[in-house]
């Protein structure tokens, strides 16, 4: 795209008359503060997307208050699957501008978006009407005195859907099944509504969403109840965690649905114990994870690697945010890379792997329970904050059945040895209770029985028994998304593939073809498979979302890359848009 | 398992003992503390695949491999959450921690605090010698606060912490206290502990004969709590903050339902539980 306009790929085509263009996606702000009630609007502005057969992806960011700050919730809504956010926003909604200046960068704006603003609560700052982005004013507040029961924000809803081009019915529907107890509530939320509705034929220039595509089954799910379903899909029945942003709703979704299906989560005292609780309840034959962030992850590293000596399969779901120590809680960064591969002591060979979309947070949780239950060793899922607290409609998930499972010993097995140096590198297990067969697991380096040992020959025995496990693993297809072709390849991983993809769209509209290789599967690495995968590639670029370029250094010590290697990385808090990548790749393909 | 088990005959407290040769000085405590253990396991009929022993590190904390139960030797102060995870997911077992007093109190401070709390239906040992063995010598939270030692000259300067009372005030249900010289007191006040429900805590003096020579006269300065066991904490309270430390028997036996086992029945497939998410 030559001019600087960068909204969604899409044409633009002729709208009706005082209506903005149509597009294949729509980017859409709602900001106020605490207790203005965004979130519910942006929520329900999801759901109407949704309702009305559009694919939608919504992120929120919130003011450093506990309770009660500032909020704004961001929803792109488009006519194709969406894993990431668009460069600009098309418009910004603010029902009142206190601290909202705060998001400005996290909500882009350019000339040609609009700016829509309480009059009564002042004028837009200074940084949102630099952008030159049209301000137009909607006294939301004044607008909703004169409804009984009227919220600004269900007024906000209202223009918003409107601009976008959603239909009414979906709307209104979206409305009532958020207030099925009706009454004069719902009833001054569907007046406001209206009124929003009425309110947007006054504004021009905001582009509509194109027509929705054809029906699918899909899904709203957020990345986090994507990856606990992947787990209970993967057998997990035990979960034993501590709170930690942005992980905490994934246990919250959890807690109810394992007593469902006959499973348990105990909250921890602290991590230590959240990962020695799993290590325990696996130990004793159920499958068993945790989720936390950088800091939990911290926490349990030690107790990682001796589920790797101890051969003891557990998940540890690492939702990553921006590190290193406490760092910003709420914000994406893909900077936990280092410690996930290299975090343990020792030679301790393990298993890493990425979700790469909202929804792929369910196959490869679940993917991940399969490979540390039949190599028995732990499996660090690494998702990221922008998938697990991002809300999405999603193509419902494929179906995945994993083949496999633990291998356990029998009973009276004569001379049973639980590490014993198997082919696979694998041996069985014995689960306590089963009479005749009963051992120590250890962390102490020990023999093919289970008996301490410091004899050399025992230790590189044992070393090279847990390396075999996972040099041994036929991962199939599942070690990467790999697409597209030319002699250009972008190697990256998690919440960057959305954007990275999106680049490649705009990329080919200026004859540039290359190739995505989003890797799922990041330990053990699979250099065969890479170099397969980029077969006459000139050049690579290694896009992710961290300072120090962490997936680029383990490429660089791990693969042989071909050609010519280039590392774009930024860290977070802001999420990776597809401009900057285009414009590194098309900078890159030409050099 | 679906492995059909045969009626096993008892088994005697020589069966739990596995052929492994412990690692231990001669003539330390903890020798006679895996004595009363296995003998307590025979005194309660057990089988010992029914049995796990949870361990962290530490001298003391060699014993699961000194057994033929299952044994899970972990990290360094971790195994009451081991232990507490084992039990919630397999609650059919007979769950035992064990380990040292720096293991358990200091490293693992908060996980004794929190597993006394939560009051899981297992029994914790702790072989307290009042230092670290395994890391030959160091002061231990239990530990005199002018013990003399190379990392702490002239000692820590730390008042010793008194286990039984912070086992108390956290909630801990059964709490008693033995003497590795009387290894059968031991041994049934273990099987008391493994028969009670919620969390039993077993503090077992245990000499270090090496860095602590001088335990050994704790022989002539142990003697049964003169008085009865109680199930009134603040009773409890008083005759353990003023006892010497000396009295064995089980000092506190309290009725706090144990921890709800966790693991609940399935009524759901996992399947079903996609309906929330479709549109
Ligand atoms: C994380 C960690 N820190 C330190 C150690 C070293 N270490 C091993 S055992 C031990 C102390 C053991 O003392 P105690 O639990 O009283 O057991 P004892 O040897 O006296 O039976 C220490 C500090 C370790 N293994 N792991
Ligand atoms: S160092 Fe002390 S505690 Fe350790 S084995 Fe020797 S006597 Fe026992
Ligand atoms: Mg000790």
């Amino acid at each position: 795209m030559a001019s600087g306009e960068t909204h969604g790929a899409g044409r633009p085509d002729a709208g009706g008359p005082g209506q903005g263009e149509l597009r294949n996606s729509v980017s859409v702000a709602i900001a106020g503060s605490g207790g203005a009630g965004v979130m519910t609007a942006g929520n329900m502005l999801l759901e109407a997307a949704a309702q009305a057969g559009y694919y939608a992806l919504m992120t929120r960011s919130s003011g450093p208050q506990i309770r009660g700050g500032e909020a704004a919730a961001m929803i792109r809504i488009a006519t194709h699957p969406i894993d990431g956010t668009d460069d600009r926003y098309d418009l910004l909604i603010a029902l009142d501008w206190m601290n909202i200046n705060r998001f400005a960068a996290e909500i882009p704006l350019g000339p040609q978006s609009v700016l829509a603003g309480d009059p009564d609560q002042g004028e837009p700052p200074e940084v949102f009407v630099k952008t030159g982005a049209r301000y137009t004013p909607v006294p939301f507040k004044a607008a909703a005195k004169k409804i009984p029961n009227g919220w600004p924000n269900m007024i906000a809803f209202g223009l918003v859907g409107a601009l976008v081009g959603l239909a009414e019915d979906a709307l209104v529907k979206t409305v009532q099944k958020s207030m099925k107890k009706g009454g004069d509530a719902l009833a001054g939320s569907l007046a406001a509504v209206r009124a929003g509705i009425e309110a947007a034929a006054g504004i021009s220039g905001v582009p509509r969403i194109g027509s929705p595509p054809p029906q699918s089954p899909r899904w709203l799910v957020t990345g986090n109840q994507a990856a606990g379903y992947g787990a209970i899909r993967g057998g997990v029945r035990f979960v034993a965690a501590y709170p930690i942003t942005p992980a905490t709703e994934l246990l919250e979704w959890m807690a109810p649905a394992l007593k469902k299906v006959g499973g348990a989560l105990v909250q921890a005292e602290d991590e230590l114990a959240s990962i020695n609780m799993i290590l325990g309840a696996s130990y004793g034959g159920v499958p068993a994870l945790t989720a936390t962030s950088g800091p939990g992850l911290s926490l349990m590293i030690e107790s990682i690697g001796l589920g790797i000596t101890a051969e003891v399969p557990i998940v540890i779901v690492d939702v990553m945010r921006v590190g290193p120590s406490t760092g910003i809680a709420t914000k994406s960064e893909q900077s936990d890379v280092n410690i996930a591969l290299y975090g343990m002591h020792g030679d301790a060979p393990h298993v890493v792997v990425a979700p790469n979309s909202v929804a792929d947070c369910l196959m490869t949780t679940q993917w991940a329970v399969h490979l540390a239950e039949t190599l028995q060793v732990p499996a660090i899922v690494l998702a990221d904050q922008f998938f697990g607290q991002a809300r999405a409609v999603v193509e419902r998930p494929a179906d995945v059945a994993f083949a496999g499972e633990r291998r356990t010993a029998t009973a009276g097995d004569e001379g049973y040895q639980r590490y014993a140096l198997t082919e696979s590198g694998v041996s069985p297990m014995a689960i306590p209770g089963t009479p005749g067969i009963t051992y120590t697991a250890d962390g102490l380096e020990h023999n093919e029985r289970g008996t301490p040992s410091s004899q050399a020959a025992d230790h590189i025995a044992q070393l090279e028994k847990r390396a075999r496990k996972l040099a041994l693993l036929d991962c199939g297809s599942h070690w990467a998304d790999v697409e597209g072709e030319g002699d250009v390849a972008v190697i990256t991983f998690g919440s960057c593939t959305g954007p990275v993809r999106e680049a490649f769209a705009r990329a080919a509209a200026d004859g540039v073809r290359a190739r995505l290789v989003s890797l799922r599967l990041l330990a053990p690495a699979q250099p065969a498979r890479l170099a397969a995968a980029l077969e006459g590639v000139r050049r690579v670029l290694v896009v992710e979302q961290n300072h120090t370029g962490q997936l680029y250094r383990f490429l660089r010590a791990e693969y042989d890359l071909p050609g010519e290697v280039s590392s774009f990385r930024r860290p977070g808090p802001l999420p990776m848009r597809p401009d900057e990548i285009h414009r590194q790749l098309i900078e890159w393909s030409r050099a | 398992m679906t492995t059909p088990v045969k009626a096993q005959a008892a088994v005697t407290p020589q069966a739990f003992k596995s052929d492994y040769k412990p690692v231990w000085c001669p003539g330390c405590g903890d020798f006679s503390v895996l004595s009363s253990i296995t003998k307590a396991f025979a005194l309660l009929a057990l089988q010992p695949e029914n049995i796990a022993i949870v361990s962290g590190i530490g001298c003391s904390s060699r014993i699961p491999a000194y057994t033929t139960c299952y044994g899970f030797h972990g990290v360094h102060g971790r195994a009451l959450p081991a232990a507490t995870g084992l039990k919630l997911a397999r609650p059919e077992l007979t769950v035992v921690a064990a380990g040292g007093d720096g293991d358990g109190y200091s490293i693992g401070g908060n996980h004794f605090l929190h597993a006394c709390r939560r009051n899981v239906d297992m029994t914790y040992v702790v072989m307290d010698n009042h230092v670290y063995g395994m890391t030959k010598g160091q002061p231990s939270p239990t530990t005199e606060p002018d013990w003399d030692s190379k990392l702490s000259p002239g000692g820590t300067g730390m008042r010793a912490f008194n286990p039984l009372v912070i086992a108390l005030a956290a909630g801990a249900n059964f709490i008693a206290r033995g003497f590795a010289g009387d290894p059968n007191t031991t041994a049934t006040l273990i099987a008391e502990a493994i028969s009670a429900p919620g969390f039993s805590f077993v503090e077992v003096l245990s000499p270090c004969v090496t860095f602590r020579p001088e335990q050994r006269e704790w022989k002539q300065m142990v003697r049964p709590a003169p008085v009865q066991s109680t199930d009134d904490p603040g009773r409890a309270a008083r005759r353990l903050m003023t006892d010497d430390g000396m009295n064995v028997g089980v000092l506190y036996k309290g009725s706090r339902a144990a921890y709800r086992t966790a693991i609940a029945k399935a009524q759901r497939r996992p399947a079903e539980l996609e309906e929330e998410f479709k549109i």
